[in-house]
Protein backbone atom coordinates (compact mmCIF):
# COMPACT_ATOMS: atom_id res chain seq x y z
CA UNK A 1 0.00 0.00 0.00
CA UNK A 2 1.22 3.40 -0.86
CA UNK A 3 1.60 5.87 1.94
CA UNK A 4 -0.07 9.11 1.21
CA UNK A 5 2.94 12.29 0.69
CA UNK A 6 2.13 15.07 2.85
CA UNK A 7 0.32 16.80 -0.02
CA UNK A 8 -1.98 14.10 -0.45
CA UNK A 9 -3.25 13.38 2.55
CA UNK A 10 -6.62 14.27 3.56
CA UNK A 11 -7.53 17.60 4.36
CA UNK A 12 -9.43 16.94 7.99
CA UNK A 13 -6.18 14.90 9.29
CA UNK A 14 -3.74 17.45 8.31
CA UNK A 15 -6.24 20.12 10.32
CA UNK A 16 -5.74 17.67 13.31
CA UNK A 17 -2.04 17.57 13.27
CA UNK A 18 -1.52 21.15 12.85
CA UNK A 19 -4.02 22.12 16.00
CA UNK A 20 -1.72 19.76 18.18
CA UNK A 21 0.83 21.03 16.68
CA UNK A 22 -0.20 24.56 17.91
CA UNK A 23 -1.41 23.35 21.20
CA UNK A 24 1.92 21.97 21.65
CA UNK A 25 3.46 25.09 21.03
CA UNK A 26 1.38 26.82 23.13
CA UNK A 27 2.13 24.98 26.02
CA UNK A 28 5.88 25.32 25.68
CA UNK A 29 5.07 28.94 25.39
CA UNK A 30 3.25 28.84 28.91
CA UNK A 31 5.36 26.82 30.39
CA UNK A 32 8.45 28.83 29.48
CA UNK A 33 6.64 32.10 30.96
CA UNK A 34 4.63 30.52 33.74
CA UNK A 35 8.01 28.75 34.90
CA UNK A 36 10.54 30.91 36.99
CA UNK A 37 7.83 33.05 38.10
CA UNK A 38 6.90 29.19 39.65
CA UNK A 39 10.29 28.88 40.72
CA UNK A 40 10.32 32.47 42.77
CA UNK A 41 6.94 31.59 44.37
CA UNK A 42 7.63 28.25 45.68
CA UNK A 43 11.09 29.52 46.76
CA UNK A 44 9.71 31.95 48.80
CA UNK A 45 7.70 29.14 50.98
CA UNK A 46 10.43 26.86 51.36
CA UNK A 47 12.05 26.70 54.92
CA UNK A 48 15.75 26.65 55.28
CA UNK A 49 16.27 22.41 55.05
CA UNK A 50 14.35 22.13 51.77
CA UNK A 51 16.47 25.21 50.33
CA UNK A 52 19.49 23.22 51.10
CA UNK A 53 18.31 19.49 49.60
CA UNK A 54 19.91 18.05 46.80
CA UNK A 55 17.30 17.31 45.01
CA UNK A 56 14.84 20.99 45.00
CA UNK A 57 11.29 20.29 44.70
CA UNK A 58 8.40 22.24 42.74
CA UNK A 59 5.95 22.09 45.44
CA UNK A 60 7.42 23.17 48.82
CA UNK A 61 7.01 20.03 51.25
CA UNK A 62 6.92 21.64 54.39
CA UNK A 63 5.54 25.23 53.10
CA UNK A 64 6.63 27.77 55.64
CA UNK A 65 6.01 31.70 56.24
CA UNK A 66 8.92 31.99 57.89
CA UNK A 67 10.87 33.56 55.07
CA UNK A 68 8.80 36.76 55.15
CA UNK A 69 9.20 37.48 58.39
CA UNK A 70 13.01 36.91 58.00
CA UNK A 71 13.16 39.45 54.88
CA UNK A 72 11.18 41.94 57.19
CA UNK A 73 14.04 40.99 59.91
CA UNK A 74 17.22 41.72 57.61
CA UNK A 75 16.41 44.31 55.08
CA UNK A 76 14.13 47.71 56.64
CA UNK A 77 11.14 46.47 53.62
CA UNK A 78 8.28 48.42 55.44
CA UNK A 79 10.53 51.95 54.83
CA UNK A 80 11.97 51.04 51.82
CA UNK A 81 8.11 50.20 50.49
CA UNK A 82 7.23 53.51 52.07
CA UNK A 83 9.85 55.03 49.91
CA UNK A 84 8.75 53.36 46.65
CA UNK A 85 4.82 54.32 47.06
CA UNK A 86 6.01 57.81 48.17
CA UNK A 87 7.94 58.40 45.13
CA UNK A 88 5.66 56.84 42.60
CA UNK A 89 2.54 58.10 43.67
CA UNK A 90 3.55 61.39 43.69
CA UNK A 91 5.56 61.28 40.55
CA UNK A 92 2.56 59.78 39.10
CA UNK A 93 0.57 62.48 39.92
CA UNK A 94 2.37 65.51 39.19
CA UNK A 95 3.48 63.69 35.65
CA UNK A 96 -0.24 63.40 34.89
CA UNK A 97 -1.15 66.97 35.82
CA UNK A 98 1.47 68.29 33.71
CA UNK A 99 0.84 66.00 30.74
CA UNK A 100 -2.40 66.12 30.44
CA UNK A 101 -2.84 69.68 29.38
CA UNK A 102 0.02 69.45 26.61
CA UNK A 103 -1.32 66.20 25.66
CA UNK A 104 -4.37 68.22 24.71
CA UNK A 105 -2.37 70.46 22.71
CA UNK A 106 -0.68 67.59 20.48
CA UNK A 107 -3.66 66.08 19.64
CA UNK A 108 -5.92 68.61 18.64
CA UNK A 109 -3.28 70.98 16.61
CA UNK A 110 -1.30 69.76 14.04
CA UNK A 111 1.51 72.82 13.78
CA UNK A 112 4.98 72.16 13.58
CA UNK A 113 5.72 72.64 17.45
CA UNK A 114 3.24 69.57 18.01
CA UNK A 115 5.39 67.80 15.53
CA UNK A 116 8.80 68.70 17.09
CA UNK A 117 7.69 67.61 21.02
CA UNK A 118 6.45 64.30 19.54
CA UNK A 119 9.49 63.51 17.82
CA UNK A 120 11.59 64.57 20.78
CA UNK A 121 9.34 61.97 22.81
CA UNK A 122 10.81 59.53 20.43
CA UNK A 123 14.28 60.33 20.60
CA UNK A 124 14.67 60.52 23.90
CA UNK A 125 13.90 56.85 24.69
CA UNK A 126 17.09 56.25 22.13
CA UNK A 127 19.65 58.03 24.14
CA UNK A 128 21.69 55.59 26.83
CA UNK A 129 20.41 56.76 30.69
CA UNK A 130 24.24 57.41 31.40
CA UNK A 131 24.21 60.31 29.38
CA UNK A 132 21.19 61.59 31.24
CA UNK A 133 22.30 60.98 34.71
CA UNK A 134 25.55 62.61 34.34
CA UNK A 135 24.89 65.84 33.77
CA UNK A 136 21.28 65.55 36.14
CA UNK A 137 23.12 64.44 39.26
CA UNK A 138 25.28 67.31 38.47
CA UNK A 139 22.18 69.76 38.38
CA UNK A 140 20.43 68.26 41.08
CA UNK A 141 23.52 68.66 43.19
CA UNK A 142 23.91 71.90 42.65
CA UNK A 143 20.42 72.44 43.94
CA UNK A 144 21.30 70.11 46.92
CA UNK A 145 18.86 67.22 45.64
CA UNK A 146 21.10 64.20 45.65
CA UNK A 147 20.51 61.85 48.00
CA UNK A 148 16.81 63.05 48.10
CA UNK A 149 13.29 62.44 47.67
CA UNK A 150 12.49 65.21 46.09
CA UNK A 151 15.15 65.49 43.61
CA UNK A 152 14.40 61.52 43.00
CA UNK A 153 10.61 62.63 42.34
CA UNK A 154 11.71 65.50 40.04
CA UNK A 155 13.69 62.81 37.88
CA UNK A 156 10.28 60.65 38.35
CA UNK A 157 8.26 62.75 36.68
CA UNK A 158 10.50 64.11 33.28
CA UNK A 159 11.53 60.29 33.17
CA UNK A 160 7.65 59.33 32.72
CA UNK A 161 6.41 61.84 30.71
CA UNK A 162 7.06 61.01 27.41
CA UNK A 163 5.51 58.22 27.59
CA UNK A 164 2.64 59.94 29.69
CA UNK A 165 2.67 62.33 26.89
CA UNK A 166 2.53 59.61 24.42
CA UNK A 167 -0.56 57.74 25.79
CA UNK A 168 -2.51 60.87 26.41
CA UNK A 169 -2.60 62.04 22.86
CA UNK A 170 -4.12 58.80 22.13
CA UNK A 171 -6.73 59.22 24.69
CA UNK A 172 -7.50 62.80 23.54
CA UNK A 173 -7.48 62.48 19.57
CA UNK A 174 -10.25 59.50 20.54
CA UNK A 175 -12.46 61.64 21.80
CA UNK A 176 -14.33 63.58 18.80
CA UNK A 177 -13.68 67.44 18.46
CA UNK A 178 -17.47 67.96 17.18
CA UNK A 179 -18.43 67.14 20.87
CA UNK A 180 -16.14 69.94 22.12
CA UNK A 181 -17.47 72.40 19.11
CA UNK A 182 -21.05 71.59 20.03
CA UNK A 183 -20.19 72.50 23.62
CA UNK A 184 -18.59 76.11 22.18
CA UNK A 185 -21.68 76.38 19.99
CA UNK A 186 -23.99 76.12 23.23
CA UNK A 187 -21.75 79.29 24.67
CA UNK A 188 -19.59 77.67 26.74
CA UNK A 189 -16.08 78.96 27.39
CA UNK A 190 -12.95 76.55 26.68
CA UNK A 191 -12.15 76.00 29.48
CA UNK A 192 -15.90 74.70 31.13
CA UNK A 193 -15.49 72.62 27.61
CA UNK A 194 -12.26 71.09 28.72
CA UNK A 195 -13.89 70.62 32.91
CA UNK A 196 -16.99 69.13 31.84
CA UNK A 197 -16.99 67.83 28.27
CA UNK A 198 -13.55 66.74 27.37
CA UNK A 199 -12.43 65.87 31.23
CA UNK A 200 -14.77 62.83 32.32
CA UNK A 201 -14.32 61.01 28.76
CA UNK A 202 -10.82 61.62 29.17
CA UNK A 203 -10.48 59.91 32.80
CA UNK A 204 -10.15 56.27 32.08
CA UNK A 205 -7.42 57.04 30.38
CA UNK A 206 -5.99 59.85 32.72
CA UNK A 207 -6.42 56.50 35.33
CA UNK A 208 -4.04 54.14 33.26
CA UNK A 209 -1.55 56.31 32.18
CA UNK A 210 -1.35 57.15 35.84
CA UNK A 211 -1.52 54.23 37.17
CA UNK A 212 1.43 52.93 34.40
CA UNK A 213 3.67 55.84 35.61
CA UNK A 214 3.24 54.24 39.11
CA UNK A 215 4.11 51.17 38.25
CA UNK A 216 7.15 52.04 36.44
CA UNK A 217 8.39 54.22 39.18
CA UNK A 218 7.83 51.82 41.65
CA UNK A 219 10.01 49.34 39.34
CA UNK A 220 12.60 51.75 38.53
CA UNK A 221 16.27 51.19 39.55
CA UNK A 222 19.04 53.26 37.84
CA UNK A 223 17.85 56.57 39.20
CA UNK A 224 17.31 55.30 42.85
CA UNK A 225 20.82 53.57 42.73
CA UNK A 226 22.46 56.73 41.48
CA UNK A 227 20.57 58.89 43.43
CA UNK A 228 20.10 57.93 46.71
CA UNK A 229 23.27 57.09 48.90
CA UNK A 230 21.56 57.16 52.67
CA UNK A 231 19.43 53.64 53.44
CA UNK A 232 17.06 55.33 55.28
CA UNK A 233 15.61 56.90 51.87
CA UNK A 234 16.33 53.67 49.76
CA UNK A 235 13.19 52.66 47.10
CA UNK A 236 12.75 48.71 47.41
CA UNK A 237 14.21 47.54 44.13
CA UNK A 238 17.87 48.87 45.55
CA UNK A 239 17.29 47.81 48.86
CA UNK A 240 16.48 44.01 47.28
CA UNK A 241 19.83 44.25 45.83
CA UNK A 242 21.51 44.37 49.33
CA UNK A 243 19.89 40.59 49.71
CA UNK A 244 22.56 40.02 46.57
CA UNK A 245 25.80 38.99 47.49
CA UNK A 246 27.48 35.96 48.81
CA UNK A 247 23.91 34.30 49.00
CA UNK A 248 24.17 31.03 50.61
CA UNK A 249 21.59 28.68 50.07
CA UNK A 250 19.55 29.55 53.45
CA UNK A 251 19.31 33.22 52.27
CA UNK A 252 17.60 32.38 49.31
CA UNK A 253 13.68 31.89 50.95
CA UNK A 254 14.27 35.63 52.30
CA UNK A 255 15.39 36.83 49.23
CA UNK A 256 12.65 35.18 47.01
CA UNK A 257 9.72 36.20 49.62
CA UNK A 258 11.55 40.14 49.61
CA UNK A 259 11.53 39.75 45.63
CA UNK A 260 7.53 38.34 45.55
CA UNK A 261 6.55 40.98 47.39
CA UNK A 262 7.96 43.37 45.74
CA UNK A 263 6.27 42.28 42.59
CA UNK A 264 2.43 41.78 43.81
CA UNK A 265 1.59 45.91 43.46
CA UNK A 266 2.61 46.17 40.37
CA UNK A 267 0.76 42.89 39.25
CA UNK A 268 -2.38 43.88 40.64
CA UNK A 269 -2.01 47.27 39.21
CA UNK A 270 -1.25 45.68 35.77
CA UNK A 271 -3.76 43.62 35.48
CA UNK A 272 -6.54 46.12 35.79
CA UNK A 273 -5.44 48.16 33.33
CA UNK A 274 -3.44 46.02 30.80
CA UNK A 275 -6.15 46.04 27.93
CA UNK A 276 -6.24 50.32 28.57
CA UNK A 277 -2.48 50.61 28.25
CA UNK A 278 -2.23 47.92 25.35
CA UNK A 279 -4.64 50.23 23.23
CA UNK A 280 -3.45 53.33 24.20
CA UNK A 281 0.11 53.00 23.16
CA UNK A 282 -1.39 51.92 19.83
CA UNK A 283 -3.97 54.87 19.62
CA UNK A 284 -0.54 57.49 20.02
CA UNK A 285 0.60 55.75 17.48
CA UNK A 286 -1.97 56.48 15.18
CA UNK A 287 -1.76 59.12 12.51
CA UNK A 288 -4.54 60.89 11.09
CA UNK B 1 -7.63 73.68 12.57
CA UNK B 2 -11.29 75.28 13.26
CA UNK B 3 -9.81 77.16 16.59
CA UNK B 4 -6.13 78.47 14.67
CA UNK B 5 -4.61 80.79 16.66
CA UNK B 6 -4.47 79.56 19.76
CA UNK B 7 -2.42 82.73 21.82
CA UNK B 8 -1.56 82.63 25.55
CA UNK B 9 -4.45 79.93 26.21
CA UNK B 10 -2.53 77.26 24.49
CA UNK B 11 0.99 78.25 26.36
CA UNK B 12 -0.59 77.94 29.15
CA UNK B 13 -1.39 74.43 28.46
CA UNK B 14 1.77 73.63 26.92
CA UNK B 15 4.16 75.51 29.52
CA UNK B 16 3.79 73.37 32.75
CA UNK B 17 5.17 70.27 31.09
CA UNK B 18 7.52 71.30 28.36
CA UNK B 19 9.80 73.87 31.49
CA UNK B 20 10.59 70.43 33.22
CA UNK B 21 10.99 68.54 29.81
CA UNK B 22 13.54 71.09 28.82
CA UNK B 23 15.32 72.50 32.15
CA UNK B 24 15.44 68.05 32.85
CA UNK B 25 15.57 66.69 30.08
CA UNK B 26 16.56 68.37 26.56
CA UNK B 27 19.01 70.95 29.04
CA UNK B 28 20.76 67.72 30.80
CA UNK B 29 21.01 65.89 28.15
CA UNK B 30 22.93 68.85 25.78
CA UNK B 31 24.74 69.28 29.08
CA UNK B 32 25.83 65.66 29.06
CA UNK B 33 27.02 66.01 25.26
CA UNK B 34 29.13 68.93 26.08
CA UNK B 35 30.52 67.16 29.34
CA UNK B 36 31.83 64.71 26.64
CA UNK B 37 34.34 66.78 25.67
CA UNK B 38 35.51 68.01 28.94
CA UNK B 39 37.79 66.35 31.69
CA UNK B 40 35.11 67.02 34.34
CA UNK B 41 35.45 64.40 37.47
CA UNK B 42 33.63 63.75 40.43
CA UNK B 43 34.90 65.61 43.75
CA UNK B 44 37.31 67.79 42.10
CA UNK B 45 38.56 70.93 43.03
CA UNK B 46 39.79 72.35 40.19
CA UNK B 47 37.83 74.05 37.22
CA UNK B 48 36.94 71.53 34.69
CA UNK B 49 38.43 72.24 31.81
CA UNK B 50 37.55 71.34 27.66
CA UNK B 51 39.55 68.70 26.44
CA UNK B 52 38.74 68.22 22.79
CA UNK B 53 38.74 64.72 21.11
CA UNK B 54 40.99 64.00 24.55
CA UNK B 55 38.60 61.32 25.83
CA UNK B 56 37.71 60.00 22.72
CA UNK B 57 40.85 58.92 21.46
CA UNK B 58 41.71 57.91 24.67
CA UNK B 59 38.61 55.89 24.24
CA UNK B 60 39.73 54.59 20.95
CA UNK B 61 42.83 52.99 22.96
CA UNK B 62 40.59 51.62 25.76
CA UNK B 63 40.09 47.75 25.06
CA UNK B 64 38.06 47.06 28.00
CA UNK B 65 35.78 49.48 26.66
CA UNK B 66 35.59 47.80 22.79
CA UNK B 67 35.17 44.56 24.76
CA UNK B 68 32.30 45.60 26.16
CA UNK B 69 31.07 46.97 23.50
CA UNK B 70 31.31 44.06 21.36
CA UNK B 71 29.31 42.09 24.29
CA UNK B 72 26.64 44.80 24.05
CA UNK B 73 25.73 43.97 20.47
CA UNK B 74 25.95 40.49 21.36
CA UNK B 75 23.88 40.70 23.95
CA UNK B 76 21.39 43.39 21.71
CA UNK B 77 21.53 41.18 18.80
CA UNK B 78 20.82 37.73 20.86
CA UNK B 79 17.82 39.19 22.76
CA UNK B 80 16.16 40.98 20.34
CA UNK B 81 15.95 39.23 17.23
CA UNK B 82 14.78 35.43 19.00
CA UNK B 83 12.96 37.35 21.19
CA UNK B 84 11.02 38.57 17.54
CA UNK B 85 10.32 35.29 16.60
CA UNK B 86 9.08 33.82 19.41
CA UNK B 87 7.17 36.68 20.05
CA UNK B 88 5.90 36.70 16.29
CA UNK B 89 5.05 32.89 16.89
CA UNK B 90 3.28 33.42 20.17
CA UNK B 91 1.54 36.43 18.73
CA UNK B 92 0.47 34.12 16.02
CA UNK B 93 -0.88 31.61 17.79
CA UNK B 94 -3.02 33.88 20.10
CA UNK B 95 -4.58 35.19 16.86
CA UNK B 96 -6.18 31.44 16.51
CA UNK B 97 -8.98 30.07 18.44
CA UNK B 98 -7.03 28.31 20.69
CA UNK B 99 -7.91 27.32 24.37
CA UNK B 100 -5.93 28.63 27.07
CA UNK B 101 -5.35 31.81 25.41
CA UNK B 102 -6.30 33.49 28.00
CA UNK B 103 -4.30 32.12 30.34
CA UNK B 104 -1.48 33.04 27.71
CA UNK B 105 -2.47 36.41 27.94
CA UNK B 106 -2.22 36.41 31.73
CA UNK B 107 1.03 35.04 32.07
CA UNK B 108 2.25 37.48 29.85
CA UNK B 109 1.73 40.26 32.61
CA UNK B 110 3.93 39.09 34.78
CA UNK B 111 7.87 39.46 33.22
CA UNK B 112 5.68 43.13 31.76
CA UNK B 113 5.19 44.43 35.35
CA UNK B 114 7.83 42.84 37.34
CA UNK B 115 10.87 45.20 38.25
CA UNK B 116 13.88 44.04 36.20
CA UNK B 117 15.43 43.57 39.55
CA UNK B 118 13.13 40.61 40.37
CA UNK B 119 12.99 39.57 37.11
CA UNK B 120 17.03 39.18 38.25
CA UNK B 121 16.78 37.74 41.72
CA UNK B 122 14.43 35.14 40.11
CA UNK B 123 16.34 33.96 37.65
CA UNK B 124 19.31 33.82 39.54
CA UNK B 125 17.50 31.56 41.80
CA UNK B 126 16.52 29.32 38.62
CA UNK B 127 20.06 29.51 37.93
CA UNK B 128 21.31 28.58 41.27
CA UNK B 129 23.95 25.65 41.01
CA UNK B 130 22.47 23.91 44.20
CA UNK B 131 19.00 25.21 44.80
CA UNK B 132 18.12 26.15 41.46
CA UNK B 133 15.24 24.61 39.21
CA UNK B 134 17.28 24.40 36.06
CA UNK B 135 20.34 22.08 37.48
CA UNK B 136 17.85 20.11 38.85
CA UNK B 137 15.58 19.26 36.07
CA UNK B 138 18.71 18.20 33.60
CA UNK B 139 19.61 15.80 36.52
CA UNK B 140 16.28 14.08 36.59
CA UNK B 141 16.62 13.89 32.69
CA UNK B 142 20.60 12.43 33.06
CA UNK B 143 21.58 15.26 31.74
CA UNK B 144 24.31 17.79 32.86
CA UNK B 145 27.12 16.77 35.75
CA UNK B 146 25.97 16.06 39.27
CA UNK B 147 27.92 19.09 40.44
CA UNK B 148 25.64 21.71 39.98
CA UNK B 149 26.82 23.84 36.99
CA UNK B 150 27.36 27.54 37.67
CA UNK B 151 25.44 28.87 34.35
CA UNK B 152 25.85 33.21 35.53
CA UNK B 153 29.58 32.76 36.26
CA UNK B 154 30.91 29.85 33.98
CA UNK B 155 32.83 31.85 31.52
CA UNK B 156 31.29 29.84 28.96
CA UNK B 157 27.54 29.96 29.67
CA UNK B 158 26.81 33.23 31.50
CA UNK B 159 26.22 35.44 28.17
CA UNK B 160 23.83 33.09 26.83
CA UNK B 161 22.25 32.73 30.63
CA UNK B 162 21.82 36.57 30.49
CA UNK B 163 20.58 36.49 27.09
CA UNK B 164 17.74 34.12 27.92
CA UNK B 165 16.52 36.08 30.42
CA UNK B 166 16.97 38.85 28.39
CA UNK B 167 14.55 37.40 25.43
CA UNK B 168 12.20 36.30 28.47
CA UNK B 169 11.80 39.69 29.78
CA UNK B 170 10.77 41.50 26.86
CA UNK B 171 8.96 39.07 25.25
CA UNK B 172 5.24 39.99 26.40
CA UNK B 173 5.44 43.38 25.32
CA UNK B 174 6.55 42.05 21.96
CA UNK B 175 3.56 39.76 21.89
CA UNK B 176 1.50 42.45 22.00
CA UNK B 177 2.43 44.70 19.41
CA UNK B 178 2.73 42.21 17.37
CA UNK B 179 -0.75 40.84 17.72
CA UNK B 180 -2.13 44.85 17.71
CA UNK B 181 -0.04 44.76 14.11
CA UNK B 182 -2.17 41.00 13.28
CA UNK B 183 -5.36 42.80 13.53
CA UNK B 184 -3.85 44.95 10.12
CA UNK B 185 -4.18 41.68 8.44
CA UNK B 186 -7.67 41.45 6.23
CA UNK B 187 -9.70 38.52 6.55
CA UNK B 188 -11.17 38.12 3.55
CA UNK B 189 -7.22 38.06 1.63
CA UNK B 190 -6.54 35.42 4.24
CA UNK B 191 -9.45 33.65 3.23
CA UNK B 192 -9.20 34.04 -0.42
CA UNK B 193 -5.61 32.70 -0.78
CA UNK B 194 -6.47 29.67 1.60
CA UNK B 195 -9.62 29.14 -0.92
CA UNK B 196 -6.89 29.10 -4.09
CA UNK B 197 -4.96 26.69 -2.15
CA UNK B 198 -2.29 28.72 -0.73
CA UNK B 199 -0.64 26.73 2.36
CA UNK B 200 0.23 28.21 5.63
CA UNK B 201 3.50 29.77 4.94
CA UNK B 202 2.63 31.04 1.76
CA UNK B 203 -0.44 32.83 3.24
CA UNK B 204 1.77 34.40 5.81
CA UNK B 205 4.56 35.45 3.36
CA UNK B 206 1.89 37.27 0.88
CA UNK B 207 -0.48 38.09 2.93
CA UNK B 208 0.32 38.46 6.58
CA UNK B 209 3.90 39.81 6.28
CA UNK B 210 3.73 42.56 3.89
CA UNK B 211 0.47 44.11 6.65
CA UNK B 212 2.35 43.42 10.15
CA UNK B 213 5.76 44.74 8.55
CA UNK B 214 5.67 48.52 9.33
CA UNK B 215 4.81 47.30 13.30
CA UNK B 216 8.04 44.45 13.03
CA UNK B 217 10.07 47.04 12.01
CA UNK B 218 9.54 49.95 14.87
CA UNK B 219 9.20 47.17 17.51
CA UNK B 220 12.87 45.18 16.34
CA UNK B 221 14.53 48.41 16.26
CA UNK B 222 13.35 49.97 19.34
CA UNK B 223 14.14 46.61 21.20
CA UNK B 224 17.67 46.94 19.68
CA UNK B 225 17.99 50.07 21.52
CA UNK B 226 16.60 49.51 24.68
CA UNK B 227 18.46 46.04 24.98
CA UNK B 228 21.90 47.87 23.70
CA UNK B 229 21.21 50.56 26.29
CA UNK B 230 19.39 48.18 29.31
CA UNK B 231 21.33 47.95 32.62
CA UNK B 232 19.73 46.94 35.69
CA UNK B 233 19.18 42.90 34.09
CA UNK B 234 22.39 42.25 34.06
CA UNK B 235 23.50 44.60 36.77
CA UNK B 236 21.58 42.03 39.36
CA UNK B 237 22.42 38.82 37.45
CA UNK B 238 26.08 38.81 37.20
CA UNK B 239 27.22 42.55 37.80
CA UNK B 240 29.19 42.43 34.92
CA UNK B 241 30.72 39.43 35.28
CA UNK B 242 32.29 36.66 34.96
CA UNK B 243 35.72 38.51 34.08
CA UNK B 244 33.97 40.92 31.55
CA UNK B 245 32.22 38.61 29.84
CA UNK B 246 28.34 40.02 30.36
CA UNK B 247 29.53 43.45 30.94
CA UNK B 248 27.03 45.36 28.93
CA UNK B 249 28.15 49.19 28.04
CA UNK B 250 25.54 50.65 30.61
CA UNK B 251 27.47 48.72 32.99
CA UNK B 252 30.81 49.74 31.93
CA UNK B 253 29.95 53.51 31.86
CA UNK B 254 27.88 53.46 35.39
CA UNK B 255 31.38 52.07 37.11
CA UNK B 256 33.59 54.45 35.31
CA UNK B 257 31.23 57.52 36.13
CA UNK B 258 30.11 56.73 39.65
CA UNK B 259 32.71 54.20 40.75
CA UNK B 260 35.83 56.00 39.33
CA UNK B 261 34.21 59.63 39.34
CA UNK B 262 35.10 59.67 35.48
CA UNK B 263 32.40 62.00 34.50
CA UNK B 264 33.86 63.12 31.21
CA UNK B 265 35.28 59.85 30.06
CA UNK B 266 31.31 58.29 30.89
CA UNK B 267 29.88 60.94 28.70
CA UNK B 268 31.76 60.27 26.23
CA UNK B 269 31.21 56.44 26.24
CA UNK B 270 27.29 57.37 26.32
CA UNK B 271 28.38 60.08 23.22
CA UNK B 272 29.74 56.74 21.48
CA UNK B 273 26.83 54.50 22.42
CA UNK B 274 23.99 56.83 20.77
CA UNK B 275 26.26 57.24 17.47
CA UNK B 276 26.88 53.35 17.22
CA UNK B 277 22.93 53.06 17.80
CA UNK B 278 22.02 55.72 14.88
CA UNK B 279 24.57 54.34 12.40
CA UNK B 280 23.01 50.75 12.38
CA UNK B 281 19.54 51.78 12.55
CA UNK B 282 19.63 54.08 10.14
CA UNK B 283 21.45 51.03 8.04
CA UNK B 284 19.08 48.62 9.29
CA UNK B 285 15.83 50.92 8.70
CA UNK B 286 16.99 52.23 5.03
CA UNK B 287 17.82 48.49 3.77
CA UNK B 288 14.62 47.33 5.05
CA UNK B 289 12.66 50.19 3.56
CA UNK B 290 14.40 49.73 0.40
CA UNK B 291 13.71 46.26 0.41
CA UNK B 292 10.03 47.54 0.20
CA UNK B 293 9.93 49.14 -2.97
CA UNK B 294 11.41 47.07 -4.67
CA UNK B 295 8.81 44.43 -3.88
Amino acid sequence: MRKFSSAERPLATRRGVGRAGQYLALLCYLAFLAFPFLWLVSTAFKPPRELGSIHPTWIPRAPTLDNFRTAFDEQPLLQAAGNSLLAAAVSALVAIALATPMAYVLARRRTRFARAATGWVVVSQAFPLVLVIIPLFLVLKNLHLVDSRTGLVLVYVVWSLPFALWMLTGYVRAVPPELEEAAAVDGAGRLRILVSVTGPLLMPGIVATGLFAFITAWNEFFFALVLLKSPEKQTMPVVLTHFLGAEGVADLGPLAAAALLATLPGLVLFAVIQRRITGGMLAGAVKH
Amino acid sequence: MSRAGGGHGTWFLILPALIPILVLSVGPLLYGIGLAFTDAQSGRTQATRWVGLLNFSDLLQDTLFWDSFRVGLVWALGVTVPQFFLALGLALLLGQELRLRWLARALAIIPWAMPEVVVGIMWRLVYHPDAGVLNETLRSFGLGPDEGRDWLSGTATALLAVIVVGVWAGMPQTTVTLLAGLQNVPRELHEAAAMDGAGAWRRFRTVTWPAIKPVALAVSALNFIWNFNSFALVFVLTDGGPGGRTRLPMLFAYEEAFRYGQFGYAAAMGLAMVALIAVLLAVYLSRRLRGEDEQ
